[in-house]
C-alpha cells in the first residue's frame, strides 16, 4: 500500500511539474503553448485512439450492452414498484444493480467488458510502435523512456475515464427520464464513486496488457495473453476457488473458529482476483444495505439496526479493495517499467 | 581532410557490446571530428547498427566508453538526443498521419512551439522535395519519399550531429544520388557532422571524408580512401598493366629484368606472335612504381605503347579482399 501511495505521489508531482515547467530555456510566447514531451505524446495517443476503428467498435459493443442493461433494470424496477416488492430507498441506484433476469446488470457488464476495453487499448501499445519502426525514431527524441509508457498509459486511462463517465452519466440521465424518480445527492455521489472504482479497475487491465505489449513482440500473442488472463479471472478463477473450498472445507461439526478461519482463507484467495475486488467494492458503493464484506457472527449482528450505511461508511468499507486494485496496477506498471527501461531499441526488431 | 584539428565530437574507446556469448562490437576505438562526414562501411551484421545504438543510449555498452558532444549517452540520454538526429534503417512513420503531422510531432517532442514547428516543417519538406505531398498520408509514400521524410525528421530538431543508418537502402539510383547530394550539402553548408553506415561502397566513397571498415565487430581500418588503401595494402606493391606491339623476346627479357620487380606476367605468346602487329598485354608488379620505367623500356625496344595503367587499390578491391567474393553481401542485398 505504501508503494501505491508513493507511486501516486511521484506520479502527480511529475505530471504537474512537467506540465508547468516544460523547457525553462524557452520563453513561452503569447498564444503558443509549449507542452512537455509527455503531454505531446498523450495528445497524440489520445487522438490515435479516437480515430481508430477498434475504439469505435468497442464503444458500439459497450453502448449496446448498457442500453440492454438499462432496459432490464427499468422493467425490473417498474415491475417491483407495482407489486410493492422493491425497497424504494435508493431506488435510483437500482438502475445500476437491478435486472429482470433477461440481461445482466450494468455493474456486471462493466465488470465483464471493462477488462476488454483495457486490453483492447493496451495490448499493442509498445509492440506496434516497434514493428512499425516508429519506436526507435521516437526514442531518439529527447524524451524519457518512462514518459513514453506513462504517456501510453495516461492517454488510454483518460479515454477510459471519459467513456465510463459518459456511459454512467448517460445511464443516470436515461434513468431519470424513464423512471422519473430524481436521485438524491448521496446517490449521485455513490454513482460517481462507483465510476472512479470502475476506471481504476479498467486501468489495472490496461497496465497488465501494456506489460504484455512490452514483453511480446507479436501483437497477436500479447492480445491473446491478455484475453486468456481475463477469461481465467472472470470464469475459471471462481471455479478453482470453489474446488479448493470444497476440498478443504472443515466438517460441519467443526468449531466456529475453524469455520471462520477457513472462510477468511477463501475470501483472501478470492480477493487476489481484481474482478472479485471490483464486485465487492461496487456492491458496497451501490447497495448501501451491504454492511460488511466478511463473515459476521450472530454476536456481532446483535443490536445492529438493519439500515443502510451512510456514504462515508460505504467508502470506508470499500477503501481496501480500491487500494488493492491501485496497488495491483502499480505493480504491473513497475514490471513494465523494469522490462522496458533497459531494453534495446532496434528498428523493426 | 586529416586537418580537422578541432575537438572530437564523438569519441569511443575500447567499446564492447556482447550479446551473451556473441560479441557484436569488440574493443572499438573511434574518434569523429566536428564537421566531418564519416562512413561506417561493412557487411550486414558487422556491428554498425549496434555501434550507432550505443552512441544514442538506445542500448548499453558491455564495457568501454562513448562520449557524444562530451556527454555519456547512457547517463545523459536526453542531452545527447537533443543534439543528435538519428534516422534508423527502414525508418517508420505513423502511417495514417500526414507527412506534416509526423514532422510536427517530432518538432513538438523537441520542445519547439507549434507555430515555429509548422514553419520549419514546411521549409524542410520543401527542401527534401516533398512540398507537394503535405496532405498525403505517409502510408501511401514510396520508399524514397519515406527516406527523404526521414531526413527532414532528423533535421527539424536542428541537430549538431546526424546519424543515418543505411540511408540509401532500397532507393533507386537517382534517389540515391539526390540523397547523397543533400547529405553533402548539409555537411558543407551547415557544418553538420554526419555519420552514415552503409554496405554500399561506392556511395560511401562519394561523399565521405573518412571511412571506417567494420568486419565482425572490429574496426579494421579507418581513414580517407588513400590512407585506407595504404593501411590495407600490406605488401605495398604497385601493379602496372601495359599493352604494346610488336612484342619481342628482348622486350620480355628487359621487362622481367627491371629493378625492384616482384612478379612479371608476359603475354602468352607462340613464336609467330612475336612478329605480329597485334598489341599484347603484360602485368608487372613491383615494390615501387615501375610505370615510367616500363614505358621507357617498351619504347627503347622499338615497340609502340598502346596503353599503360598503374593499378591503384580502390575501396572496391579492399572491400572484396575483406568480404571474400562478396557472395554474402549479394545475398543480403537480395533480401532487402
Amino acid at each position: 500500500m505504501n508503494a501505491a501511495t508513493a507511486f501516486n505521489n511521484g506520479f502527480w508531482k511529475k505530471l504537474s511539474g512537467r506540465l508547468i515547467n516544460s523547457r525553462p530555456d524557452q520563453t513561452p510566447e503569447s498564444g503558443s503553448r509549449n507542452y512537455s514531451p509527455f503531454w505531446v505524446l498523450v495528445q497524440k495517443e489520445f487522438g490515435d485512439h479516437l480515430r481508430s476503428w477498434r475504439f469505435t467498435i468497442l464503444i458500439g459493443i459497450i453502448t449496446l450492452a448498457c442500453i440492454g442493461s438499462i432496459y432490464a433494470a427499468v422493467t425490473a424496477i417498474q415491475a417491483g414498484v407495482k407489486s410493492q416488492q422493491t425497497d424504494t430507498s435508493f431506488l435510483f441506484l437500482q438502475m445500476f444493480t437491478a435486472s429482470d433476469g433477461s440481461l445482466p446488470t450494468f455493474v456486471t457488464f462493466v465488470s465483464f467488458l471493462g477488462p476488454l476495453i483495457g486490453i483492447a487499448l493496451g495490448f499493442d501499445a509498445v509492440n506496434t510502435e516497434r514493428s512499425k519502426g516508429t519506436l526507435s525514431r521516437l526514442l531518439s527524441q529527447p524524451l524519457y523512456r518512462d514518459d513514453f509508457i506513462l504517456a501510453k498509459f495516461t492517454a488510454s486511462l483518460l479515454l477510459i475515464s471519459v467513456v465510463l463517465f459518459s456511459l454512467g452519466l448517460l445511464v443516470m440521465g436515461l434513468g431519470l427520464f424513464v423512471i422519473g424518480y430524481p436521485p438524491t445527492p448521496e446517490e449521485v455521489l455513490r454513482v460517481l464513486c462507483f465510476l472512479v472504482v470502475a476506471v481504476v479497475y479498467v486501468g489495472f487491465w490496461l497496465s497488465l496488457s501494456i506489460i504484455f505489449s512490452i514483453r511480446f513482440r507479436q501483437t497477436a500473442t500479447s492480445a491473446l495473453s491478455g484475453i486468456a488472463l481475463w477469461i481465467f479471472f472472470s470464469v475459471f478463477y471462481s471455479m478453482i476457488i470453489g474446488l479448493i473450498d470444497k476440498a478443504t472445507a472443515p466438517a460441519d461439526s467443526a468449531g466456529i473458529g475453524e469455520q471462520i478461519s477457513h472462510f477468511n482463507w477463501m475470501l483472501l484467495l478470492n480477493r487476489i482476483s481484481p474482478s472479485y475486488l471490483f464486485s465487492e467494492a461496487t456492491s458496497t458503493l451501490l447497495m448501501p444495505g451491504v454492511r460488511s464484506l466478511g463473515p459476521l457472527t450472530t454476536e456481532q449482528v446483535v443490536g445492529a439496526i438493519a439500515s443502510p450505511l451512510p456514504l462515508t461508511q460505504s467508502i470506508l468499507l470499500s477503501w481496501p479493495q480500491l487500494i488493492c486494485m491501485i496497488a495491483e496496477t502499480a505493480i504491473c506498471f513497475a514490471i513494465s517499467y523494469v522490462l522496458f527501461m533497459r531494453q534495446e531499441i532496434r528498428s523493426r526488431a | 581532410m586529416e586537418s580537422f584539428a578541432q575537438a572530437p565530437i564523438i569519441e569511443m574507446s575500447r567499446l564492447t557490446k556482447k550479446y551473451g556469448e556473441q560479441t557484436a562490437v569488440s574493443q572499438l576505438d573511434l574518434t569523429i571530428h566536428r564537421g566531418e562526414v564519416y562512413g561506417l562501411l561493412g557487411p550486414n551484421g558487422a556491428g554498425k547498427t549496434t555501434t550507432i545504438l550505443m552512441m544514442l543510449g538506445l542500448t548499453e555498452p558491455s564495457s568501454g566508453k562513448v562520449r557524444v558532444c562530451g556527454l555519456d549517452p547512457a547517463r545523459q540520454p536526453l542531452e545527447v538526443k537533443r543534439r543528435v538526429g538519428y534516422m534508423p534503417d527502414d525508418v517508420g512513420f505513423y502511417e495514417d498521419r500526414t507527412a506534416l503531422d509526423n514532422l510536427l510531432l517530432t518538432a513538438r517532442l523537441n520542445g519547439i512551439p507549434i507555430q515555429d514547428a509548422r514553419i520549419q516543417a514546411l521549409e524542410l519538406l520543401e527542401r527534401v522535395g516533398l512540398q507537394h505531398t503535405l496532405t498525403k498520408r505517409v502510408g501511401a509514400f514510396s520508399r524514397g519519399m519515406r527516406q527523404r521524410l526521414g531526413i527532414a525528421d532528423v533535421l527539424i530538431k536542428k541537430p549538431e550531429i546526424i546519424i543515418l543508418d543505411e540511408p540509401t537502402l532500397g532507393i533507386d539510383p537517382e534517389g540515391v544520388r539526390e540523397l547523397l547530394e543533400l547529405i553533402e550539402q548539409l555537411s558543407r553548408n551547415e557544418g553538420l557532422t554526419v555519420l552514415l553506415s552503409s554496405h554500399h561502397l561506392h556511395q560511401v566513397q562519394q561523399i565521405c571524408d573518412r571511412v571506417g571498415l567494420f568486419v565482425q565487430g572490429k574496426l579494421i581500418a579507418s581513414g580517407n580512401i588513400e590512407s585506407l588503401a595504404k593501411q590495407l595494402d600490406d605488401d605495398g606493391s604497385v601493379t602496372v598493366e601495359l599493352s604494346a606491339a610488336p612484342w619481342s623476346k628482348e622486350l620480355d627479357e628487359r621487362l622481367s629484368g627491371l629493378d625492384g620487380l616482384l612478379t612479371y606476367k608476359g603475354p602468352d605468346v607462340s613464336d609467330h606472335a612475336y612478329s605480329s602487329v597485334l598489341s599484347l598485354d603484360a602485368v608487372i608488379t613491383g615494390t615501387r612504381d615501375l610505370t615510367s620505367e616500363a614505358a621507357r623500356t617498351v619504347l627503347d625496344c622499338g615497340a609502340s605503347l598502346f596503353g599503360i595503367r598503374r593499378k591503384q587499390y580502390g575501396l572496391d578491391d579492399i572491400y572484396h579482399r575483406y568480404f571474400e567474393g562478396g557472395g554474402q553481401l549479394e545475398r543480403s542485398n537480395g533480401i532487402q
